[in-house]
């Protein structure tokens, strides 16, 4: 049998990401493994937008639940970073749970314009120092480096396998998952939630369950985020990250890995690489949305349509 | 599930029952106080005027709306109040008017939909993918291929269903609602935008399910299909039910006459 185009593109792509640090410097890795982060916080709002077509803008909230639930455990309890994830995934997605319920039978554009309100909330509370332990506009600063088997996790290029590790498993995950019931039943809820309804799915509980899955990892991303940075503060979680992260599924396509791996690479990258030309990046970003809308509304990458090879092998035999 | 379509027993109750049933929509009056049965393995056409209030009722039966008043119960449970999918649960399945397919999806994807309710396993099932997970999907895949099969789309199964041809479309429909597994099945005009030939395979289809003890609810406006395979006329005009009983006898109600069919018998 001969291997799939895409199957060749996922391995070439993955060999050459484990090589890729001992090519590179360490401010290259260091892009990398911001590419890493928002390709796991895309890879995590696709589930919400992406598989099941909820405009949700103020995903940057749950990542900043995530970030600080990590920040706080690890600063004041000195709970060791990583062990800090589930927890983080836990109240993140708790946190998506509360603020979705009453709204998410929300259609479209007005369940976007309450995320963009969750998630000004969100990063307004942080500033105001709620409940004294976010540390206000400052932010949360000496947390702890992470350890692995113990090693600690200090370098770049340290950093560039743990994150991209984690996307690693994610993307593995999320395959399944897509795979699955539950991944299709999403895909029902984008494209006709009353047909949806009508065929004995329970919409509002999908959609919930989007909310909270796809919040629960941007809370486990914040997590990773705060681990490399050691010090978050209430600029990370703005608007325009939520804005970036929408651009990068849309992008890349909707319901695609692949295609939010690629706007995650575009859209973190390429500003990177034009340094010079920062003041411009705002005038290209939206000049290219506004070409990819007219030309390519499906994203650069587009899901493509579940494939079940004993059936195809099935079917062939009645054709 | 009952075996061949007996005739309707006196005694037994009816399958589905709407007892003086009204929806408005703000001053309208869409559905004014209907009521009917639909014995368990006929089939029975609902048919009236454009706005008469066909579609409504179906929504009403399927929980898409509550009705204001009256009650609607099906095998012997009030639906008032229940949520769609709890009603599709207990076994009513339906098709829509204006085809409402999941276009972006192949037509196994959409017959699966059908499977959903009855499948078990949820995120971390499928994330761990273990083999009740992997026994499950490979279950429903082959009930979805076998629906797909009864309404004649083996060759379509991995068509996205925006690129299937209109009758085939409506097929999909048929298929993924059967795929529920349901005892009464509704179809929103059916035969909508079907040339002659697609319509008289749609009668043959239509026969094949009820042989298969699927009692039928239908909406149509080809007089040929309606009196062909329907046991049971109701006719409803202006909200209000104006006729109900055999196709012979609704067609010779000088009432229907003149609401209705005697525009459409001479065409």
């Amino acid at each position: 049998m001969k291997p799939r185009p895409e199957v060749l593109g996922a391995g070439a792509f993955v060999a050459l990401m484990a090589v890729a640090p001992l090519f590179l410097n360490a401010y290259q890795v260091d892009v990398l493994n911001s590419i890493g982060l928002y390709a796991l916080l895309g890879l995590s709002l696709n589930l919400i937008l992406g598989e099941a077509g909820l405009f949700n803008m103020g995903h940057a909230a749950f990542y900043a639940m995530g970030a600080y639930t990590a920040a706080i455990l690890n600063t004041r309890y000195q709970i060791p970073i990583l062990w800090t994830l589930p927890l983080s995934g836990a109240v993140a997605g708790a946190f998506a749970l509360a603020v979705a319920r009453p709204v998410v039978h929300l259609r479209g554009d007005y369940l976007l314009i309450v995320t963009i309100g969750v998630g000004e909330i969100v990063r307004i509370a942080l500033v105001n120092d709620v409940f004294g332990i976010t540390g206000g506009a400052n932010g949360i600063f000496g947390i702890g480096r992470p350890r692995v088997f113990g090693y600690v996790i200090r370098r770049p290029e340290q950093f560039f396998y743990l994150i991209w590790g984690f996307v690693a498993l994610s993307i593995f995950l999320f395959l399944r998952l897509k795979k699955s019931r539950f991944g299709r039943a999403l895909n029902y809820l984008r494209e006709d939630e009353v047909a949806a309804e009508g065929s004995g799915i329970d919409t509002a509980y999908y959609k919930l369950a989007a909310f909270g899955l796809g919040a629960a990892w941007a809370g486990m991303a914040g997590t990773l985020f705060a681990a490399k940075m050691t010090i978050i503060s209430p600029e990370s979680f703005s608007f325009w990250e939520s804005v970036v992260l929408f651009m990068i599924v849309i992008l890349g396509g909707a319901g695609s890995i692949a295609g939010v791996l690629l706007a995650a690479f575009l859209v973190v990258g390429l500003p990177e690489v034009f340094r010079e030309f920062a003041g411009a990046r705002m005038l290209v970003f939206g000049l290219v949305m506004m070409v990819m809308m007219i030309f390519r509304p499906q994203g650069l990458l587009p899901a493509r349509g579940r494939r079940f090879p004993w059936v195809a092998s099935a079917g062939a035999l009645k054709q | 599930m009952s075996s061949a379509p007996a005739p309707a027993d006196p005694v037994k109750p009816a399958l589905l029952t709407l007892a003086e049933v009204i929806k408005t929509f703000g001053g309208l009056t869409a559905v004014n106080r209907v009521s009917f049965a639909v014995d368990e393995g006929t089939v029975v056409g609902l048919i009236g005027p454009n706005g008469a209030g066909k579609t409504t009722v179906f929504n009403l039966i399927t929980g898409n709306y509550q009705p204001d008043r009256g009650d609607i119960s099906f095998a012997g449970r009030r639906l008032n109040g229940l949520r769609t999918h709890r009603i599709i649960m207990l076994g009513i399945a339906r098709t829509f008017q204006n085809i409402r397919l999941f276009q972006q999806l192949t037509a196994l994807e959409n017959v699966l939909a059908g499977c959903h309710y009855r499948m078990r396993g949820g995120i971390l099932s499928a994330m761990l993918n273990l083999p009740a997970q992997r026994r499950v999907e490979g279950q429903a895949i082959e009930q979805a291929l076998q629906a797909l099969e009864f309404v004649g789309l083996t060759q379509q199964v991995f068509t996205a269903a925006k690129n299937l041809s209109y009758g085939n479309q409506r097929r999909l429909e048929i298929a993924r609602a059967l795929a529920t597994q349901p005892r009464l099945l509704i179809l929103d005009e059916p035969a909508g935008g079907m040339n002659e030939q697609e319509t008289e395979a749609l009668i043959g289809l239509i026969e094949q399910i009820r042989a298969r003890g699927i009692t039928i609810l239908l909406i149509e406006h080809d007089m040929r299909l309606v009196m062909r395979a329907c046991d049971k006329l109701v006719v409803l005009e202006y909200g209000g039910k104006i006729a109900e009983g055999s196709p012979e006898r609704v067609r010779a109600d000088p009432r229907v006459i003149e609401a209705y069919l005697g525009t459409e018998e001479d065409a």
